[in-house]
């Protein structure tokens, strides 16, 4: 077998630098998936890249320069039950992509970024779904919102 | 009609179930009779689902809104062919457009195999029957296509449906699906057969031959359908790029990259004997990242903005693809005195240890996709909170990995076979390193500093001088001998030897395509609101707002602001981007305007009104290379339509050298 022992530690030399490679690359760009209602409980974020879920708050997109301010709440508890009070968080978008097309008032949307002290979240990337909800029965008439497609 | 539909697809499901017992039955019992019954049950399957299709079609064109389905996805309004392609354009249909293809390579396999390959045939048919089985089950029993809208206990018609996505509305829309899915649908074929090899304990090859050519289509089709949608999302979706590391877009590069190793590593099948069990588990591992691929887009179970509305069928994909792991290795596991190869590693330096590496990094690659993509879903099981990787993870991972390819694929195909030696080596790559080497000392006094950009380069010439070199020896050689000019010497060179020369071409268009991809390092923008009249700088161009018009139509309605280019103090140009609102869904979207060069994409995206309603609000890109992405998958098609002809001369792989011939019997 001496001569297996080349093509092993080519081996592990490539795949321990993608290994290397992969977990720098995780710790750095993990972002951890956050509801509204849990960025309220938990302390102090401000340091952690997070991913907020929501709906786009009606009326609530405005621009600022470069920056885009909007609101994103939550409606509904974790089980899905709704909420009596809809939670609202206020963020700031100053990223270079440009906003997507789905980006409107009432769409679901993923806002990445972190937290500031002021409860203002500070968002480096969006992402927005077609205003869709989900059909739970099979058969439902239309115009209950319209369903994402792709 | 819809109960036709219904009725159509259930007895395919029906048909399907027979298909699998009959042939199956059949080859046990040794009785032809139900073996060939089986055969045509695919051809009635076809048929079945033929009608099926037909109708949904016919009821989407016609516009019948009593349809649940129809009344979704189609509306008055839209052009035919959007009509059309609403077949594919949500769920139920979609899982009737991924049966239709099934049973029509099927039917195909079928017809193009009758009087051959008796003995695996009965077991190719199970396959592929068991797996429509499984599709049929989703849209008789669960998500049907045909479903009626009722109020109480009548039927509704609406009168007018919802109509596609206006993101959907593109001409990309009739072709990016159904290439894909031409794709994925496909590698049940190379799997079939190969189960059906292992199963019949065929020896070695036969399985392989029979499927080189299902296995190169089906992996451009999937070629042609993942660069659709890049080009899609960058001329359209408005977002300035390609590629996002969506969990749908990950999902369908995942059998593409196992397709692709598999493809290099039967070669070592071919001519060595050896990765037998390697080429079982990646044609196998390629089909069920196809299925899988399929349940990700569907289930919901990974977030994207891609995913289709969530359903229950997620689980019953789990359970197949379970049963299905679950027997397949369990069949090349019984199977492994079979598979034992006939030649060994012999050296670093071979032609044998470079489809080793290229399959080792293109694996590692898909396994840290497929991990990146999962982290979500994994990350949750085990620490309760659900973590996402982004796109720099993967860029990290893969850029890397791309270049160590490049590199491979530079040296690869002129590598001996057994064992090279390093001074062989620097005699046939002196002139691509030298190259190389120039290209990039180039670059450098140019003021280009991005390692990662400099080596990619270096190593795309490298890649393209051995190439080139090999066409040009090649075709001398042929030249000098029957006397014929350089144009014809070449392509008699290509038709002597279509896979290898056609081969070469994809690896130049794969070149290509990655020479795009670094342009990426070079990207420039700005973020702008001005007034008309006012002047952005961006590199080389000069922007110039002169207009800003509104308008409406029937469909949307419109805003559109004009913009004079000049490069350089030239004028170039005027782009119009717009912004617009359908009218029937309320949705916007942006119309972005590229003027594309083979240097340099110029990228404007109207992106609205300032608040305050004064000013304009435009992004402006420019994307060095992009246009190489495009012009690299011309390449690798006409590199794969090459690698499909028959070559001239039927080549033979002899597994021993004949060294010496000797007067008596000789021991070996």
């Amino acid at each position: 077998m001496k001569k297996y022992w080349k093509f092993g530690f080519l081996i592990v030399a490539i795949l321990g630098t993608l290994g290397w490679l992969a977990s720098t690359g995780i710790s750095e760009t993990k972002t951890y998936y956050k509801t509204i209602s849990e960025l309220n409980g938990i302390g102090d974020h401000s340091d952690k890249k997070l991913r907020v879920a929501g709906d786009i708050g009606a009326d609530s997109i405005r621009r600022e320069g470069r920056d885009v301010h909007f609101t994103l709440i939550q409606d509904k508890d974790a089980e899905g039950h709704p909420l009596a009070k809809a939670l609202v968080l206020p963020v700031v978008y100053s990223g270079i992509d440009p906003l997507p097309d789905t980006f409107k008032d009432g769409a679901q949307a993923l806002a990445d970024g972190k937290l500031g002290s002021d409860g203002v979240f500070r968002a480096t990337k969006i992402q927005a779904k077609c205003a869709s909800k989900y059909e739970a029965k099979p058969i439902q008439a239309p115009g209950s919102g319209s369903r994402a497609a792709l | 009609m819809e109960n036709i539909g219904a009725l159509s697809i259930l007895l395919a499901f029906c048909f399907a179930i027979y298909a699998v017992l009959a042939s199956v039955t059949g080859k046990l019992a040794k009785r032809p009779f139900l073996m060939v019954s089986g055969e045509r049950a695919v051809y009635s399957i076809w048929v079945l689902i033929s009608i099926a299709a037909g109708i949904l079609i016919y009821s989407l064109m016609s516009g019948d809104y009593r349809m649940a389905y129809v009344a979704h996805y189609s509306n008055k309004a839209m052009p035919a062919v959007y009509k059309y392609s609403a077949w594919w354009g949500g769920q139920e249909g979609s899982l009737l457009f991924w049966n239709w293809l099934l049973a029509t390579y099927a039917s195909v396999v079928v017809f193009k195999s009758r009087g051959k390959f008796r003995e695996m045939m009965p077991y190719v048919v199970a396959v592929m029957m068991a797996t429509q089985v499984f599709f049929l089950t989703l849209i008789v029993f669960l998500e049907s296509p045909f479903r009626v809208l009722m109020a109480g206990k009548r039927v509704v018609d609406v009168g007018d449906g919802q109509g596609l996505s206006a993101l959907l509305q593109y001409w990309t829309m009739v072709i990016h699906p159904p290439m894909l899915y031409l794709g994925y649908v496909g590698f049940i074929v190379p799997f079939a057969f190969a189960m059906a090899s292992l199963i019949t304990k065929q020896p070695g090859e036969a399985w392989i031959h029979t499927t080189r050519r299902w296995t190169l289509v089906t992996w451009m089709f999937q070629s042609t359908g993942i660069l659709l949608g890049a080009g899609w999302a960058y001329s359209v979706l408005g977002w300035g790029g390609y590629w996002g590391w969506d969990p749908v877009e990950n999902a369908s590069l995942l059998p593409w990259i196992t397709a692709t190793a598999f493809l290099h590593s039967v070669m070592m099948q071919e001519k060595k004997g050896m990765m037998k069990v390697w080429n079982m588990v990646l044609v196998s591992a390629t089909f069920f990242l196809c299925i899988f691929g399929t349940f990700l887009t569907r289930s919901g179970v990974v977030n994207s903005v891609h995913a289709f509305a969530q359903s229950p069928i997620g689980l019953y994909f789990v359970v197949f693809l379970s049963i299905g792991i679950t027997a397949t290795s369990a069949l090349i596991l019984s199977r492994l005195d079979f598979l034992k190869s006939e030649a060994q590693m012999e050296s670093v330096l071979s032609r044998e240890s470079s489809f080793l590496f290229n399959n080792l990094v293109l694996l590692a690659s898909c396994f840290a996709i497929l991990w990146g993509t999962l982290f979500p879903v994994i990350s949750e099981k085990f620490t309760g909170e659900k973590i996402s990787v982004d796109a720099p993870f993967f860029n990290r991972i893969n850029v890397p990995i791309a270049l160590f390819l490049m590199l491979l694929t530079g040296v690869g195909p002129l590598i001996a076979w057994r064992k090279s030696s390093f001074a062989s080596l620097r005699l046939a790559f002196l002139w691509p390193t030298v190259s190389g080497v120039a290209v990039d000392a180039a670059l450098i006094a140019l003021g280009v500093r991005d390692v990662y950009a400099l080596i990619s380069f270096a190593l795309c010439t490298f890649v393209i001088v051995s190439v080139a070199m090999e066409f040009v020896k090649g075709a001398n050689a042929i030249a000098s001998k029957d006397k014929t000019n350089f144009v014809m010497s070449m392509i008699e060179l290509t038709y002597r030897n279509t896979r290898r020369y056609g081969g070469y071409i994809v690896h130049v268009g794969i070149i290509i395509i990655f020479i795009g991809f670094t342009g990426k390092a070079f990207d420039q923008h700005v973020t702008v609101e001005i007034d008309k009249g006012q002047t952005v700088h961006l590199g080389h161009y000069d922007l110039l707002l002169t207009d800003y018009q509104q308008g409406q139509n029937d469909n949307y309605r419109w805003e559109k602001i004009t913009i004079d280019a000049s490069k350089n103090g030239q004028h170039i140009g005027t782009m119009e981007p717009e912004k617009r609102l359908y009218l029937a869904k309320k949705e916007p979207t942006s119309v972005v305007d590229i003027r594309r060069r083979l240097n340099e994409d110029l990228y404007i995206n109207f992106a609205g009104t300032s608040d305050d309603g004064k000013k304009i609000v435009m992004e402006a890109y420019v994307f060095p290379l992009v246009t190489w992405i495009w012009v690299g998958y011309w390449v690798v098609l006409a590199g794969t339509l090459i690698c499909l002809v028959p070559p001239r001369s039927r080549l033979i792989f002899p597994r021993t050298e004949v060294v010496a011939v000797t007067g008596k019997h000789a021991k070996v």
